[in-house]
């Protein structure tokens, strides 16, 4: 089949970026939309031009590494499918694609459809996991965690962490995000004795990120590949308003967001290298 | 070279323990003084930067994806073994070790596959206690299935994500570990070299994927938890960025490796669709326990599955295995998937595959259950190839999927560079000649967790090392190369693109370097493979700069390395002239076409190293003794 890309194209941060257009004339409708995009880098290398710069790795559904919008809705058309899942049978031959980027303040431009995701990481970083060091663990059956808890738990870990939810929020918020983490620890026993400041330093991150408040739309439940549920945000009010009355006195600490690639510590040589 | 393997003596259920206590200890004030670069950040890098940054190490974890999270442990479907006998179905430390060496075709290290089987039980606690939500029974206990060729129910799993919720479990103590300060993360940082100094693994220099800047990074030990090399293959279950260039550099840096052609066949993955195919796209071992595998006993029978009579349809498996049946191990059900297709019997446009068949099931169970089992892997089929396999039966076939081989390492988890550890996937030396299924997620974990915080504590302990001024020459020539292979990759401007290689590269080694092999076949690969290295370094194209995000650059480096690479797995293949486990050579067969070994010439590691280019790859042998489970041919009849 026939297809037109219109591919949003942008070298850098500093670049302001633009559309341009590719005519597709042989897409096979068993390709997966990543490697209908392989086709076109293939083609582009070939006439001496670059490629496009998307994010890919596992190509499963999974590693949460791709994803874009497609005429507007992330991840494409079809309901719970990443863009490496997404087969190219789910479009009509001549039909135009309008692929852009994630667009949100906290997720700065890269190149191309690539965009920096690490906000996501400083708010796992914030709280998003249970304190226990290697080797305190007791015996796994000494925790029993009913079916149904360890269930809802699951669902909620499923996340894998795309973007698509802000990419889909009129506000670019993170909250689906940050929910779906603090409800699958907040769900188990065992993240029980940190559920208030988990919260707390979370939601704390997520704000200082640049992410837009959650007014209960729910474009990022529609969106997300992993069909998370909206009542995980309810799990995250629920925490962080517990949390701000039993734990006002914390003190809540939050990281400046860092936007530049530069060379981690800078060091090119490390002071402590010798013992 | 003689390899100092470091095995314990005495006692194998004690050699552990034992090693623990005759290992020297850092003390608490001095950890913070020594650096140490963990390269990779999936089940055992992930794992072993979170542990040591809580023993208070100043750890550095280096990634190329944009996260930590995105490391292709994550896309570990069916589960994680543990001898913890929940089942009460004769279950035991010593039984896993067992059908582990057996599994593995009596070519891995006892004194470590026993510390993997004893470090299982700990790996269960741990993850229970992170909050990784395990299937559970409706009392609240965990629950266990049997998966890949068990005759017990050991497996503990998640949904049909399992390698996720560990991996996040591990990212998420990793996080934590940033958090406190002890572990800075460099994401979209890749390792091109690794500097030793004064013949110890002191740093490694560094490419910024974003700005394209060069860096080094000085450190007292480098950990390498860099995954496998399936990817040699161009088409595998593995990540489309999953390469072998870290272990590669390491390698000529002076690293022996190990094993190269053990390779294993996934035998449960959807059939090839089309050239543009960029992956293979696994579905759960753990579907074998409920789906059975047949295919028409006629050759060429066109007919659709549900037209052909149960008397005119050959469950092979069931037929040849009558006691493990769909259950038999990896290698085995590939290489019965590959003797019915190349009779004539495939089914699938291509007639490359076979069908797994769950209609018995779901008349047993009910289609609820079946749904419950494996929903998402059904699904996942469903979005790919358009048909509902509650209704028709799914088509598999099989695939790379994991690489045994990988860098030589001692008891410690040392290779032969002191200084350099080497967990997980990357590493040879838990799974012989095959792994069972539900164990790579195992050895990852009891790498990261469990073994390398001790024995990385022993090697600082025990050595004495000097500052490294930036002015080293062994700094500067590790940066010059790095530098200079990539202007000659921008600089060849040729005209192919790095891809078209990378798939004719996958097409030799499928060939001939795949499911069976022979003498005549590996020659023949080895010289294409160098026709096509050569014309790699002359025609290939790559466009773009280099301080910049560049794909296709990365891509070239990491395809000239697989270009060496597959060289040595024929090598490797073609010396070791018996067949084990996943290496099927056909001149070494059973009347009934099952693998044949050697134990008398062939019972060794075969450990290569590097002589420079063009060069005969050098090797050393580790035999391997065994005292525990005595060498017997592998039978699943």
């Amino acid at each position: 089949m026939k297809l037109t890309l219109k591919i949003w194209r942008q070298t850098g941060r500093k670049d302001k970026g633009r559309f341009v257009s590719y005519a597709m004339d042989d897409v096979n409708a068993e390709m997966s939309m990543l490697e209908c995009l392989d086709v076109l880098n293939e083609s582009l290398i070939e006439r001496g031009e670059e490629p496009v710069a998307f994010e890919h790795d596992c190509r499963e559904g999974i590693c949460g590494s791709c994803g874009f919008m497609i005429n507007g809705i992330p991840h494409g058309p079809l309901p719970a499918t990443t863009v490496c899942q997404l087969t190219m049978r789910h479009f009509k031959d001549g039909e135009e694609l309008v692929i852009e980027p994630w667009r949100a303040a906290a997720f700065p431009a890269v190149k191309d459809l690539v965009v920096d995701r690490r906000s996501f990481d400083r708010i796992i970083a914030a709280g998003g996991y249970i304190s226990v060091s290697t080797g305190n663990a007791p015996d796994g059956n000494a925790i029993l965690v009913s079916k149904d808890t360890s269930d809802r738990a699951m669902d909620a870990a499923a996340c894998i962490g795309c973007g698509a939810c802000v990419a889909a929020c009129p506000n670019a918020s993170s909250a689906l995000f940050t929910g779906a983490k603090i409800a699958h620890l907040s769900i188990l026993p065992q993240g029980a004795p940190e559920r208030d400041g988990r919260a707390l330093n979370m939601v704390a991150q997520m704000n200082a990120e640049g992410f837009g408040g959650c007014t209960n739309i729910g474009e990022c439940t529609g969106a997300c590949p992993k069909e998370i549920q909206l009542e995980v945000i309810a799990t995250m009010n629920r925490d962080f308003i517990r949390g701000s009355w039993k734990r006002r006195d914390q003190e809540v600490r939050t990281v400046k967001p860092m936007t530049e690639w530069s060379t981690g510590s800078k060091l090119k040589i490390d002071p402590h290298a010798t013992s | 070279m003689a390899l100092d393997s470091r095995i314990p003596t005495g006692p194998i259920e004690q050699a552990w323990e034992k090693t623990k206590f005759d290992l020297k200890l850092v003390n608490p004030a001095n950890k913070r003084k020594h650096t140490i670069i963990v390269v990779g950040s999936g089940l055992a890098g992930g794992a072993a930067s979170a542990t040591l940054g809580e023993l208070g190490y100043n750890v550095k974890c280096f990634c190329f994806q944009d996260s930590p999270r995105r490391a292709h442990s994550i896309a570990a479907q069916g589960g994680i073994n543990a001898a913890k006998n929940y089942q009460n179905d004769g279950d035991s430390i010593y039984r896993l070790f067992y059908d582990t060496v057996k599994g593995g075709d009596f070519r891995s290290r006892e004194a470590n596959v026993y510390r993997l089987a004893e470090i299982s039980v700990k790996i269960i606690d741990q993850c229970v206690a992170q909050g990784v939500p395990f299937a559970r029974e409706y009392g609240g206990s965990l629950t266990n299935r049997s998966f890949g060729g068990a005759q017990v129910s050991r497996t503990f799993y998640a949904r049909g994500q399992t390698g996720q919720q560990l991996l996040l479990g591990a990212y998420q103590a990793l996080e934590r570990q940033v958090n406190a300060g002890t572990v800075e993360m460099l994401a979209r940082t890749e390792m091109l070299d690794l500097i030793v100094i004064d013949g110890k693994a002191r740093g490694i220099v560094a490419r910024n994927l974003v700005t394209g800047e060069i860096s080094t990074y000085i450190a007292d030990a480098v950990v390498l938890a860099t995954g496998g090399y399936g990817n040699v293959y161009y088409l595998s279950t593995n990540a489309k960025g999953s390469n072998v260039t870290a272990s590669w550099r390491a390698h000529k840096r002076g690293a022996l490796f190990a094993n190269p052609c053990y390779t294993q066949i996934h035998p449960t993955c959807i059939p090839v669709s089309g050239d543009y195919q960029s992956k293979l796209t696994l579905m759960s071992e753990s579907l074998r326990n409920d789906g059975r595998i047949w295919v028409p006993m006629n050759k060429g029978d066109k007919r659709k599955p549900e037209q052909i009579p149960e008397a005119e349809r050959d469950y092979y498996l069931e037929r040849r295995y009558p006691s493990f049946g769909n259950l038999v191990p990896r290698d085995v059900a590939s290489r019965n998937a590959k003797a019915v297709c190349d009779e004539g019997r495939g089914v699938g446009p291509s007639g490359l595959g076979v069908y797994l068949d769950f209609a018995d099931a779901i008349r047993r169970l009910g289609e609820q259950t079946i749904r419950e089992r494996y929903g998402n892997l059904f699904d996942m089929y469903e979005r790919i190839t358009d048909e509902n396999p509650y209704k028709v039966p799914m088509r598999i076939y099989p695939a790379i999927h994991y690489t045994m081989g990988g860098l030589w390492v001692d008891y410690h988890l040392q290779s032969t560079i002191p200084g350099l550890f080497v967990l997980g996937e990357a590493n040879f030396s838990d799974h012989g000649a095959n792994r069972l299924g539900a164990s790579a997620l195992m050895q990852g974990l009891s790498d990261g967790y469990f073994v390398i915080p001790y024995t990385i504590g022993n090697y600082l302990a025990t050595n004495k090392l000097g500052k490294v001024e930036e002015s080293n020459a062994e700094v500067r020539n590790a940066v010059a190369c790095v530098n200079e292979t990539i202007s000659k990759l921008l600089s060849i401007k040729g005209k192919r693109t790095v891809d078209s290689f990378h798939r004719e590269l996958g097409k030799i080694m499928w060939e001939y370097c795949g499911m069976s092999r022979t003498a005549e076949g590996l020659q023949k690969a080895i010289g294409q493979i160098r026709e096509l290295r050569d014309d790699y370094w002359q025609n290939v194209t790559v466009p773009g700069a280099g301080a910049d995000l560049n794909q296709s650059l990365e891509k070239a480096g990491r395809v000239a390395d697989f270009l060496e690479l597959g060289e040595l797995m024929c090598i490797d293949a073609l010396e070791r002239n018996e067949s084990c486990g996943g290496h099927f050579r056909e001149e070494h067969q059973t009347p009934d076409g099952e693998a044949k070994r050697d134990d008398e010439h062939f019972s060794y590691v075969a450990a290569w190293g590097y002589r420079g280019p063009g060069n005969r790859p050098e090797l050393t042998k580790e035999p391997l003794e065994f005292e525990y489970v005595h060498p017997s041919q592998r039978s699943y009849k």
